[in-house]
């Protein structure tokens, strides 16, 4: 893997990726590539994202040596990258400073977001306040009604917020619509999309903004532990967290990489939304190809997980492609394993992590009482937890 | 030759244009569909664009995407929709159909596999709204080993390299949505499509439907004296979402009368 430079010019990871979309949004994407290309090459545009990501986000974020849990589990060290300090909370922050400068480049004065959970969001919503933009948001009005809180935070930092009726009511058919609005408003409007899906040059875009997370690991491991981790482990939903740490990571062989789906209730039950780990069949949806969870007649089906962050029936087309040339494994961990492990780390090291992260945990913590303790595993904790508190307390029986 | 192709010759032979109307497959109801389509042509249309739902129809405004979730709570789904054309061939070998939805269920059946279903039902051109030309070459070319027309779209912001890029891989017609955004949505720029037609029509060397937008006998005349087929969908829907129960078919085919009304004033008067 020394020499990967995927994608290619059109988007595409092996047979994953692409530009899946209706004419109507052609021109807009051709744009858009064009914008984020001169962007690249321009050091202007670089240094403002890095000053940006100093000061406006508090990076880098640092690396915590977990002691305590490690010590509880026996095993192999934890280490974990904190990406649950930055401004709002999660790593989603770091794409949306960077799409939100592009989107200023661009001259575009409205920007729009899908979101589930509410994280990303919260994020578009708070660099649209700093910059100065309009903001509409689409929520599933299922989740609009779970999500009570960031829904609030969203209008507190300006942005609209428009519940979506339609399919499932989930983060899926949030992002049909702001396709939607796109499409119709493309003349001055910027479409923030929070993952590293959609059509090119989405997943790469997006990536790239987000490898700040495993650049800055590469620095500070060697500091901290002496060395580069054994193990990098990452919540996959979308898949952006983990791709922003594991593509650093590629080139360096001896580093496994691991990312950590939602099983949900369980893979056997179908109610889940692991498509790589279930091995999903291979489909188009959201303008890219990629694993889907799907009915035999290829209509998308909805998906479980107790972390609304993880609740997508696709996956970004990196991903698809690391799984199938073994770059990368991927794992899934159930909605009990996440709670266990969330519920561990508030009470060994005094961390809330989002139920996002928590998966990601929880694999290193299946892991590492079977490996010697020499071994470092390096977890991204993507999010803080302060947003499931309802959803944790409602687990335990507890109510507000 | 295909239905396709003669239809629109006969139709340039008689100094007229085609009217497309389009229908969700299995909306409002199953058994419907095929009724619907024998109404379509009775009424006036020359060719049928036949939805297959999607669970995530990203291109549709809100009318189009109603008719499709509940065309899939009724059950509906690709292989049905083409139970339903082979069905409406046993009486008519004369009207070209042609399905329009989203790459995810044709991907699901096979490439291949649904192309040989498709000729075998009695499919003329299939339009697949998610595969721009860029990604459509194994789909062009399963559909073109069956005989079957392959169409596609072309867009006001598409630029001049991108009609040429849909020449080399459409036929049967292309399809030109008049507006920016979903179906059923926004006001025509009248003037913009009359410039853009004649332009796409020498660039792709096929007939240019126009769609998007058009609500009535007046809407239509007025593409039709610009475009060789005018397509209307979500006025249809919405026809078929307002008629009380037992009365789609009336309500339906008065609609379409209408607009056949239209396109062939216009037809005159060019």
């Amino acid at each position: 893997m020394q020499n990967y430079d995927l994608p290619d010019d059109r988007g595409h990871f092996g047979p994953y990726g692409g530009v899946f979309v209706a004419e109507t949004l052609i021109a807009a994407l051709g744009e858009l590539k064009d914008a984020y290309a001169a962007a690249q090459a321009d050091p202007a545009f670089k240094a403002e994202f890095d000053y940006e990501l100093e000061h406006y986000v508090g990076r880098p974020s640092p690396i915590y040596h977990a002691r305590r849990l490690s010590e509880k589990l026996g095993g192999a060290q934890i280490y974990l990258k904190r990406e649950d300090l930055n401004h709002t909370g999660a790593h989603k922050v770091n794409n949306c400073i960077g799409q939100a400068l592009l989107a200023r480049r661009m001259g575009k004065p409205r920007v729009i977001a899908e979101t589930g959970a509410g994280q990303h969001g919260v994020a578009t919503a708070t660099v649209a306040a700093r910059y100065g933009f309009e903001c509409v948001v689409y929520m599933g009005a299922e989740d609009v009604r779970r999500q009570a809180a960031n829904v609030y935070r969203m209008k507190l930092l300006g942005a609209t917020v428009v519940p979506v009726e339609s399919g499932s009511r989930t983060l899926k058919d949030a992002l049909n619509e702001a396709m939607r609005d796109w499409v119709t408003h493309i003349e001055n409007t910027f479409y923030i999309i929070g993952t590293v899906a959609g059509p090119h040059p989405y997943p790469v875009m997006v990536r790239d903004f987000q490898t700040v997370i495993g650049k800055e690991c590469l620095v500070q491991m060697p500091a901290l532990a002496g060395r580069q981790p054994d193990a990098v482990i990452a919540a996959v939903g979308g898949g952006s967290n983990a791709i922003g740490i594991f593509h650093p990571y590629i080139p360096h062989e001896s580093v496994k990489l691991i990312g950590v789906e939602a099983a949900g209730e369980g893979i056997e039950t179908g109610r889940h939304a692991a498509p790589l780990t279930a091995n999903a069949r291979v489909g188009v949806l959201h303008g890219n190809r990629t694993y889907l969870m799907q009915d035999e007649d290829g209509q998308i089906i909805e998906t479980h997980s107790i972390s609304a962050g993880l609740d997508y029936p696709g996956v970004g087309p990196e991903h698809a492609w690391l799984k199938d040339c073994g770059r990368a494994e991927y794992v899934a961990v159930t909605d009990g394993e996440a709670l266990q492990a969330f519920h561990d780390l508030c009470r060994f090291e005094g961390i809330i992590p989002a139920l996002e992260s928590s998966h990601a945990l929880a694999y290193a913590m299946k892991l590492a009482p079977g490996l010697a303790k020499e071994q470092i595993l390096l977890v991204n904790l993507s999010g803080r937890g302060d947003k499931d508190m309802h959803t944790v307390a409602e687990k335990s029986g507890i109510q507000f | 030759m295909s239905r396709i192709k003669t239809t629109f010759e006969r139709l340039q032979a008689r100094g007229k244009k085609a009217l497309i109307p389009f229908i969700t497959a299995g909306f409002p109801r199953l058994g419907l569909t095929v009724p619907l389509m024998h109404t379509l042509v009775e009424a006036g249309a020359d060719i049928i664009e036949l939805g297959v739902p999607f669970s995530d129809p990203m291109a549709d405004g809100p009318t189009i995407q109603r008719s499709s979730e509940r065309a899939l709570a009724n059950g509906m789904n690709l292989r049905k929709v083409l139970e339903a054309v082979a069905n409406f061939r046993g009486d008519d070998n004369d009207t070209p159909v042609v399905l329009m939805g989203y790459a995810n269920p044709i991907e699901a059946m096979g490439l291949d596999d649904f192309a040989k279903a498709a000729l075998d039902a009695g499919v003329d051109g299939v339009l697949v709204v998610d595969y721009p030309p860029e990604e459509s070459e194994a789909f062009a070319a399963a559909m073109l080993a069956q005989s079957l027309d392959p169409i596609f779209l072309l867009a006001p912001t598409s630029s001049a390299a991108r009609f040429e890029q849909v020449g080399r891989l459409a036929h049967g017609y292309v399809y030109y949505v008049s507006l920016k955004g979903v179906t059923g949505s926004g006001q025509l720029n009248m003037a913009e499509v009359a410039a853009r037609i004649p332009e796409i029509r020498a660039a792709v060397g096929l007939p240019v439907g126009v769609g998007f937008g058009i609500r009535d006998a007046a809407t239509a005349a007025k593409m039709a004296a610009v475009a060789d087929a005018v397509v209307v969908g979500s006025r249809i829907i919405e026809e078929l979402e307002q008629a009380p129960a037992g009365e789609e078919l009336t309500r339906v085919a008065a609609l379409v009368r209408e607009l056949r009304r239209g396109v062939d004033s216009a037809g005159e008067k060019a």
